[in-house]
């Protein structure tokens, strides 16, 4: 069972604190756009085996929504950064490189 | 004969008997005995019966190993089965039996099994049961059920009236086996300062240092666990917890552990179990190392014991196994049984020795003792039925067709060498290398499990580390590394007598012939041998995972701890590869079985799930609530009378509210405040509908869609201000919708400037329906409530009485109604109050039934019925309430799929059957012919029915494909088995098209 | 209107190696809103300070709780809320912030006696060797959210949703409950 750190109120808490929310940074796609647009919103997930951005909510806490970089495969947690952003923060990106050197990067 | 040798026994008090049943037959042990030793005390060799041969069995290991003595324990509602004998601690009065024969213990019909050699080999049942199909039911499984699976399952009239909890901790290093290497780690780690807490699961300290006689700093290890327990006791960062054991380790250091708190004193008025929710920064595992059998023909006779196990009963207990033991090893460290045995006064026919020669410092100590060592002997076979009468001797390089020599004894001991326990180790993906010098799957410390920081999280030290001699050197490393200490005094040092190499001996003779081989157990719970193993190989079972699926070997209740790298050296020798490619099954979690009570904690009974009570749940509960669980909230079904069918109380209760007046508790429904600048913005956007142009004062139904256009919920939304809106949710929904409001306003529009307070329990609310409604709220006096001065869709707020009301002019049933909400605190005297102004014009409260059947009757449609999850506002002819206006709305993408608006959809409809009956719930129509997947073709579904007491026939609504074209056509539903219903479709709103009565 | 008014478990009280209890009406109002941006109108209204991340302050029969970084908890006698809420909403027309009164939708508890931690260790998976006086923790207890208010070295109150309070109830006695001491904090 994971530990995640909140950024929104500092508590390290266990998971049974938390609501996984699935991927992040996906790009809402609303009326008009292709269906191709549209199916990669609300369908397609890259479900990686590695690096993977996902979004948590501290439900049992501040109640706010953060943005984790995990390893699927090691369990290891890069860092957690607020939700109010389109793609993870340039040293969490840094780190997992150090960490992960044939990671492909943030697409 | 085993029994209690008239000295001796460090873990016993002789001084405080002990009395207690088994199989009904009155025994005595002593305070400190387990119920194993005790038995044997009694000379209870015998405990049981093997899984598929019900074979006599005995105790073959002295710990949490043990794969044959399973009792069952207790009786009535604390009844267990598969209690292990070598675990259980004794206590005055306690009962055990034996558990897996028929019709008794000393006779067992069903050990004819072990008569027919080729019955329940590897495989048996998936090539035995195949056919024919009809004897299934009434040959192959009655039969299997009777003579396979283990002990049997407690009555269902059984209530466990034991408590359990469950505790969140938390430490820098646990460490887990409170041997002398956990006390060490524990020891090292602490002085540093950090957090530690160990875990011992047995009564005692210090493991089997005493009892194999290690010396640390040239004292006894008694002397130095005594001192060390004292130094730990004292430092207040440590926590020190025996009959605790660590269950599983899981991910970023989370550590399930099991306190048995009352197992060994049932008198105490205390939790039975705890189960230790540990979050732990740095684990060690001292959890030592388990002996091997060897694999010789009758190796799970009565009396064939680990020569560990003998040791160890002889040492703690001053059990003597038998009056003349041999023992039989491939190493040196079993003849520290012979020694021990020797010096007891026990007979020691022979060390049987498998190695060519035996000149170690041990085995020269035997022969000073007098002890016959037999060198490059193996036992060919084991002589006796229910108990161990002599053993046959065989040369170890040999087939075994003839014996060597005949020893009479009755009791063996045996040793294969050790095994380290990874399991702890293996749980979160820590891995092991083969240890060419051990040989044994030992942990790599290159490869540990993985925290949260990437670091690796466990360590091992002692013999769970493959250090069987020279521990604390060690563990005080590993206490080191992980308290992140540095200048920690140095540890002292343990020694023991020089050991010279064990030689694997994996099948015994080494070319052993069939017939010995299908006497060799590998797993005695599981009764696998090892001619099963190599069955399976020849079969192709080359994969161990398969392997163990294939022949059980490792499964059960002990999951192989004695088994299996015997089992694995037996497959690799039949792959001719080495063990290492084989490799090991997973190790799962727990270590050995935990309760299910430990699991559960505090989630029994009524706090099995948290039930939410409305402010006015105990009036419903004192005047006849049928209660009906709405998600976590229990709501009144209806109100019964004395004598009243739940039928009759539901049509009474729809023709009250139709004619009278009428109260429902609808407290539970979802009230969320929407408030900021964008607050109408927002509300467009969540709802299909348009929101933002709302007045004030005023309200409007509305739906809302996920963003596959498929309908989640629905309610009225009241504009408080220019600011603020009170959005009502379904009951099931408030949650949901709040969270769902907060996603979207942290996660995509976090410019917006709006808040949501989730207000759902702060006000009790209570619908006053029916004519006389607002003839009663104005007896309470206040604000006014005329048509003019709050008309229908209208809310306000003010005094009603003395109450602090907000009154939403709205309907869910069709009548002249009144939403009214209070604060939670005053609801229940609102509600008497209501009851009691009302009393002479027939007041009565509805239940939730009588609520479903208003709203039928009116053609409303209930989240959860008529949507599935897949239905869209278009189907249930609410077009009207999608916005055209709006360039975007959540779900409004969605609904332009093709096949979404594909004109063919079922849409919602009236159903009336002909002959006036209620269709079925669910039921759905059908249509001659069969669909692709060759199943009755369908066009429709029921998705209300009820019966209507106000007109007195069945009503309902469904789906149909293109119902709304389709008015008058009569269509066919399915009823049970063969029977079909005619229902008429018709305009979904079956009572007031016009609304005139809601509208007063 | 406090004649009319009752709390969700009057009375209720359970006495075990700490002591649960029931606290009755407590005022509660939520406010939201940019917390330097109302600290004036929160402290003109409460007399109290807006509180550091996850902590309490206090003044008089006021109290203020950290709840999230956009949100605190107003703590005051129950029937002053209504008043309060007014208030707080006059300093602060104009600004983006919203107020509103939940005192009716939660159920207070304290829990008491040295060995607090000891029983809500058995709920709530929270380290308490980090929580002191003057600190609040939002969590579970068991399968519901609560907050943990620590007023004193031995004394919490624990707010939770008025709806659960019978279960709260159980759960907490049972936690403390005499013969179940784990001896787990010292
Ligand atoms: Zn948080």
């Amino acid at each position: 069972m994971l530990i995640l750190t909140c950024p929104c109120c500092g508590v390290t808490a266990e998971e049974t604190e938390f609501h996984a929310g699935g991927e992040a940074h996906l790009k809402r796609f609303g009326p008009g756009s292709a269906d191709a647009e549209y199916e990669a919103y609300m369908f397609n997930r890259k479900n990686p085996r590695g690096v993977h951005f996902e979004r948590w909510r501290h439900v049992y806490g501040c109640g706010k929504w953060f943005l984790a970089a995990r390893c699927t495969m090691a369990l290891e947690v890069f860092g957690t950064y607020p939700a109010q952003t389109h793609e993870p923060p340039a040293e969490i990106v840094a780190k997992i490189k150090s960490k992960r050197p044939e990671w492909e990067g943030f697409a | 004969m085993s029994h209690r040798l008239p000295n001796g026994g460090r873990l016993i008090q002789r001084g405080t008997p002990r009395k207690f049943t088994f199989n009904g037959k009155p025994m005595s042990g002593f305070a400190g005995d387990t119920l194993a030793a005790a038995l044997l005390a009694n000379d209870q060799m015998l405990l049981g019966r093997s899984f598929k041969y019900h074979r006599p069995r005995g105790v073959v290991a002295s710990g949490a190993e043990e794969p044959n003595a399973l009792v069952e324990l207790g009786t009535g509602d604390r009844f267990e089965p598969n209690q292990r004998a070598t675990t259980t601690e004794l206590f005055d009065g306690l009962t055990a039996a034996s558990q897996n024969h028929w019709p008794s213990l000393n006779f067992d019909l069903l050990s004819l099994n072990s008569l027919v050699p080729q019955f329940l080999t590897a495989g048996f049942y998936y090539k035995t049961f195949i056919q024919p199909r009809a004897f299934w039911k009434h040959v192959y499984e009655p039969i299997i059920r009777r003579s396979a699976g283990l002990g049997k399952a407690p009555s269902d009239k059984a209530r466990d009236p034991d408590r359990y909890e469950q505790i969140y901790a938390f430490c820098d290093v646990l460490v887990i086996g409170g041997g002398i290497a956990g006390l060490q780690a524990a020891l090292s780690a602490a002085q540093s300062g950090v957090k530690v807490v160990l875990w011992e699961q047995t009564a005692h300290w210090g493991g089997r240092a005493p009892v194999d006689g290690v010396e640390i700093d040239g004292n006894p290890a008694e002397d130095w666990i005594k001192t060390t327990l004292q130094t730990l006791d004292s430092m207040p960062n440590v926590q020190i917890r025996t009959r605790c054991m660590g269950a599983g380790v899981y991910d970023h250091g989370y550590v399930l552990g099991y306190e048995r708190i009352t197992d060994h004193a049932p008198q105490l008025d205390a939790p039975r179990h705890r189960l230790w929710r540990m979050r732990a920064g740095k684990i060690i595992t001292a959890t030592g190392a388990i002996e091997r059998p060897l694999s010789f023909a009758g190796n799970d006779v009565p009396g064939v014991m680990l020569a560990s196990a003998m040791r160890d009963y002889l040492v703690n207990y001053a059990i003597a196994p038998g009056a003349q033991i041999v023992v039989v090893t491939n190493n040196d460290d079993a003849y520290r049984t012979a020694i021990a045995a020797r010096k007891a006064g026990i007979g020691v026919a022979a060390v049987v020795d498998a190695r060519a020669e035996a000149n170690g410092a041990l085995p020269a100590q035997a022969r000073e003792l007098g002890i016959r060592v037999l060198t490059g002997k193996g036992v060919r076979k084991v002589k006796g039925g229910k108990r161990v009468t002599g053993v046959e001797l065989c040369r170890i390089e040999s087939k075994g067709n003839a014996h060597s020599e005949v020893l009479d004894c009755d009791a063996i001991a045996m040793s294969g060498g050790w095994s380290p326990v990874v399991h702890l180790w293996s749980h979160c993906g820590g891995k092991l290398i083969w240890d060419e010098s051990g040989h044994f799957f030992r942990p790599d410390p290159a490869r540990a499990p993985l925290g949260a920081d990437g670091a690796g999280f466990v360590l091992t030290c002692g013999a769970a580390h493959g250090d069987l001699v020279a521990v604390l050197a060690g563990a005080h490393a590993a206490g080191q590394s992980a308290g992140n200490a540095t200048a920690t005094p140095a540890p002292a040092t343990d020694s023991l007598p020089e050991e010279a190499a064990l030689e694997p001996v994996w099948i015994m003779p080494r070319a052993a012939d069939y017939d010995l081989r299908m006497k060799m157990w590998l797993d005695f719970q599981n009764d696998v041998k090892v001619s099963d193993v190599q069955l399976a190989a020849r079969e192709g079972y080359h994969s161990v995972e398969h392997t163990k699926r294939y022949t059980t070997l490792g499964m059960a209740t002990d999951q192989g701890k004695l088994s299996n790298i015997n089992g694995l050296a037996v497959l690799s020798d039949a792959l001719g590869q080495p063990i290492p490619a084989t490799g090991t099954t997973t190790f799962r979690p727990p270590y050995t079985p935990i309760s299910l009570g430990a699991i559960a904690g505090e989630a029994r009974g009524a706090a099995f799930q948290p039930l939410r009570k409305s402010p006015i749940h105990d009036w419903h509960d004192a005047n006849g609530a049928d209660w009906e669980p709405v998600g976590q909230w229990r709501r009144p079904y209806t109100y019964l009378r004395a004598g009243e069918k739940r039928d009759d109380a539901v049509n009474r209760e729809v023709k009250n509210a139709r004619e009278n007046v009428a109260l429902l508790d609808a407290s539970t429904l979802g009230k969320i405040l929407v408030s900021g600048p964008d607050a109408g913005r927002f509300l467009d956007m969540l709802y299909t509908n348009m929101m933002s142009s709302l007045k004030p004062g005023k309200c409007r139904y509305g739906l809302m869609c996920n963003e596959n256009g498929f309908l989640m919920d629905d309610g009225v939304v009241a504009r408080i201000d220019e600011q603020s809106f009170l959005v009502h949710t379904t009951s099931g929904g408030a949650d949901r919708i709040h969270a769902w409001m907060e996603d979207w306003l942290q996660c995509e529009w976090w410019d917006w400037k709006v808040h949501t307070v989730n207000l759902t329990e702060q006000f009790a609310q209570v619908a006053v329906v029916g004519p006389k409604a607002r003839q009663l709220l104005e007896r309470l006096g206040g604000m006014g409530l005329s048509r003019e001065t709050l008309p229908f869709m209208e809310w306000a707020e003010g005094k009603l009485g003395e109450f602090d009301a907000r009154v939403f002019r709205i309907s869910f049933s069709g009548e002249l109604s009144f939403e009214i909400a209070v604060p939670a605190s005053q609801g229940r005297a609102f509600w008497d109050k209501l009851m009691t102004e009302g009393a002479d014009m027939g007041i009565m409260p509805y239940g939730t039934e009588a609520l479903h059947i208003l709203r039928a009757e009116k053609g409303f449609i209930m989240i959860g019925d008529e949507t599935d999850g897949t239905v869209i506002p278009q189907d249930l002819g609410l077009n009207w309430a999608i916005s055209k206006k709006k360039d975007d709305f959540l779900g409004k993408r969605g609904m332009e799929r093709e096949a979404i608006v594909n004109p063919a959809r079922w849409k919602l409809v009236g159903l009336e059957t002909l002959d006036g009956s209620v269709l079925p719930h669910g039921a759905l129509a059908v249509v001659p012919g069969l669909n692709a997947n060759k199943q009755a073709r369908t066009e429709g579904r029921v998705t209300s029915t009820y019966y209507s007491a106000t007109l007195g026939r069945g009503i309902a609504m469904g789906l149909v494909e293109r119902g709304p074209e389709r008015m008058g056509e009569e269509i066919t539903f399915a009823g049970k088995g063969d029977k079909r219903i005619k229902a008429r479709i018709v305009d979904p709103v079956f009572y007031d098209k016009e609304g005139a009565k809601q509208n007063v | 209107m406090s004649d009319l008014a009752i709390s969700a478990l009057p009375g209720a009280e359970f006495e075990g190696f700490a002591t649960v209890a029931e606290a009755g009406l407590q005022g509660m109002i939520t406010l939201r809103g940019d917390l330097g941006a109302v600290a004036k109108a929160l402290s003109d209204v409460t007399g109290c300070n807006v509180p550091a991340t996850r902590k309490i302050t206090q003044s008089g029969a006021n109290a203020v709780a950290w709840m999230s970084p956009d949100e605190v908890l107003i703590l005051c006698p129950h029937d002053a809320a209504p008043a309060m809420e007014t208030r707080l909403r006059e300093a602060l027309a104009g600004a983006f912030a919203t107020v509103a009164t939940v005192s009716d939708a939660r159920a207070v508890f304290t829990v008491t006696g040295p060995a607090w931690r000891d029983a809500l260790a058995k709920l709530c998976p929270v380290d308490f060797s980090t929580l002191g006086a003057g600190d609040i923790r939002r969590t579970r207890a068991a399968q519901v959210a609560a907050a943990i208010l620590v007023t004193g070295p031995d004394e919490v109150r624990l707010i939770c949703f008025r709806s659960v309070a019978q279960y709260m109830f159980d759960i907490l006695s049972s936690a403390a409950s005499t013969g179940s001491e784990p001896a787990l904090y010292p």
